[in-house]
């Protein structure tokens, strides 16, 4: 486990390039900085300057090496880096409110971003223009869309949203690709085709993650909840209320176990072995000793003095970060294998988890 | 100035009610819930040791009907003070997470009209409860859309 801080500013989402040399930051700011790895430190490269509104959601294509950005000026970028500086290119989304979440699909063809109008904007490149364009998923949207994330087939997406629905819904772009073959999900899957819409989770589904075959998918709740979707069991739904803060940000670091940080900042694991089987496993990360043991006299009468109490309490948490997280993000191992993950939090730090089955 | 601004009526105007995009929450059907039945409770109560598991059945989370859910609440709350303070702890243990959560709304709601000695009770039984279902029971208390 290490922590690195980036300053004092929460941070609202990261990315990593393809070695994990380079980390992309938004400092809850309408900039990205991108980080180059020296050493111990973290020194900055460069700064994309492009958009006006807060950036919410950043993600970088490994292969490809482009780095895809959206804000809450209803604008997404792709950019590229052309002899050493990053340059722009606007995206067409046309969505008439913030853009929310952003995530490259696996081959890196197409992104999904989801807005506040109520939709999600499929886009795609188009060579004959040399220009980006989109395609609307709206079917049964009632708000905001929180979070995206693409099954491993490049054509399913799955979305959790502020009408506290979780759905699964086909991304298939004919103009790009080939018609996809059947998978547990479904069979047909003509582009905003609905496959799963799983009703009232019970608060707003802060985040989705399909496990590394495809055949599940898990999301938090702000009912402090987490969930899981088997498609491989008829579409069976596994609900797990926890005793926790909401969670923010889920992610699997296997086919069976799943990591999921939030407002208690500290990352929990949880288990799936079936239906009905979804359990809690344990807090991950080290609690601070707290020095109660040794205290003298002196210091006894030193606190009562300075601060009229004897308490000798800590106003730092005993966790790693001391403050919410909001993004956990694979660094190191196969998405069916995850050995590393970084998590990001509203206090600014950037910490390294090993991961421990 | 201009006279046609006399009248104030278009500030009571409810602009809510005519968004065409207003969000409708999905309408379960909520006839069939009748609250926990009374005869039972007062039987109960009656009796040492106190079963509260009757008073938590049926809750009536999905009715519109208002007298219901008021009536369920009364029942609810007399089971709550009938209860000696030694005893809470022993009736929380017993009960499962969603029986918890449940327990946590109904606390919660009767919060809600403190009466002569509610409160006092009330805080007893939250401090149990917490220990029980931990914050995410509140948590579910305030995201919960359809209330006791």
């Amino acid at each position: 486990m290490s922590l690195y801080s980036f300053g004092l500013e929460p941070l609202s989402c990261h990315a990593w390039n393809k070695d994990r040399t380079q980390i992309a930051v938004s400092p809850n700011s309408s900039t990205v900085i991108i980080y180059q790895k020296k050493g111990k430190e973290w020194s900055k490269i460069h700064e994309l300057k492009e958009h006006s509104g807060r950036i919410t959601g950043i993600d970088w294509a490994p292969e490809s090496n482009r780095i895809v950005t959206c804000a809450s000026d209803r604008n997404a970028y792709v950019w590229t880096l052309k002899d050493g500086v990053w340059k722009p290119t606007l995206v067409l989304v046309r969505i008439n409110r913030a853009a929310t979440c952003v995530k490259w699909s696996p081959q890196e063809n197409k992104f999904a971003l989801g807005s506040g109008a109520k939709l999600i904007s499929v886009c795609y490149f188009e060579k004959e223009n040399d220009w980006w364009l989109s395609k609307h998923i709206k079917k049964g949207i009632c708000s905001t869309v929180l979070s995206l994330d693409w099954h491993p087939n490049n054509i399913l997406l799955a979305a959790g949203s502020a009408d506290l629905h979780c759905r699964v819904f086909s991304a298939y772009i004919k103009e790009i690709e080939d018609k996809p073959g059947p998978t547990s999900w479904g069979a047909k899957m003509p582009f905003g085709e609905v496959l799963l819409e799983q009703k009232d989770v019970g608060g707003w589904v802060h985040s989705v993650a399909f496990s590394p075959s495809g055949d599940s998918l898990a999301w938090v709740s702000h009912n402090s909840a987490i969930s899981v979707a088997d498609a491989a069991q008829g579409k069976e739904v596994t609900q797990l209320t926890t005793e926790y803060l909401p969670l923010l940000s889920v992610l699997y670091v296997n086919e069976t176990e799943i990591v999921a940080a939030g407002h208690d900042c500290c990352p929990y694991q949880f288990s799936y072995m079936g239906p009905g089987k979804l359990d809690f496993v344990k807090k991950l990360g080290i609690s601070k000793q707290t020095s109660k043991n040794s205290m003298s006299a002196m210091q006894h009468f030193r606190n009562l003095d300075k601060k009229a109490t004897t308490d000798e309490e800590d106003n730092e948490l005993n966790t790693l970060h001391q403050n919410s997280i909001t993004q956990l993000c694979v660094v190191e191992g196969q998405k069916a294998k995850v050995e590393k993950f970084s998590s990001v939090g509203l206090d600014g730090a950037l910490v390294l988890w090993d991961v421990k089955v | 100035m201009s006279k046609n601004t006399v009248s104030d009526r278009f500030r009571k105007v409810d602009v809510d009610e005519y968004d065409e995009n207003k969000f409708v929450d999905e309408e379960d059907g909520g006839e069939n819930q009748l609250g926990p039945d009374e005869a039972e409770v007062d039987s109960l109560i009656r009796q040492y040791p106190l079963k509260h598991s009757a008073v938590l059945k049926n809750p009536p989370i999905n009715t519109k009907n208002q007298n219901v859910k008021d009536r369920a609440e009364g029942l609810v709350l007399k089971v709550l003070t009938a209860f000696k303070s030694s005893d809470i702890e022993k009736a929380v243990q017993s009960l499962d997470k969603n029986k918890v959560d449940l327990l946590m709304k109904y606390i919660y709601k009767g919060f809600e009209r403190p009466s002569e000695n509610s409160s006092a009770v009330l805080l007893q039984w939250h401090e149990k409860a917490l220990s029980a279902g931990g914050v995410g029971s509140i948590v579910r208390v305030l995201t919960a859309r359809k209330t006791v």
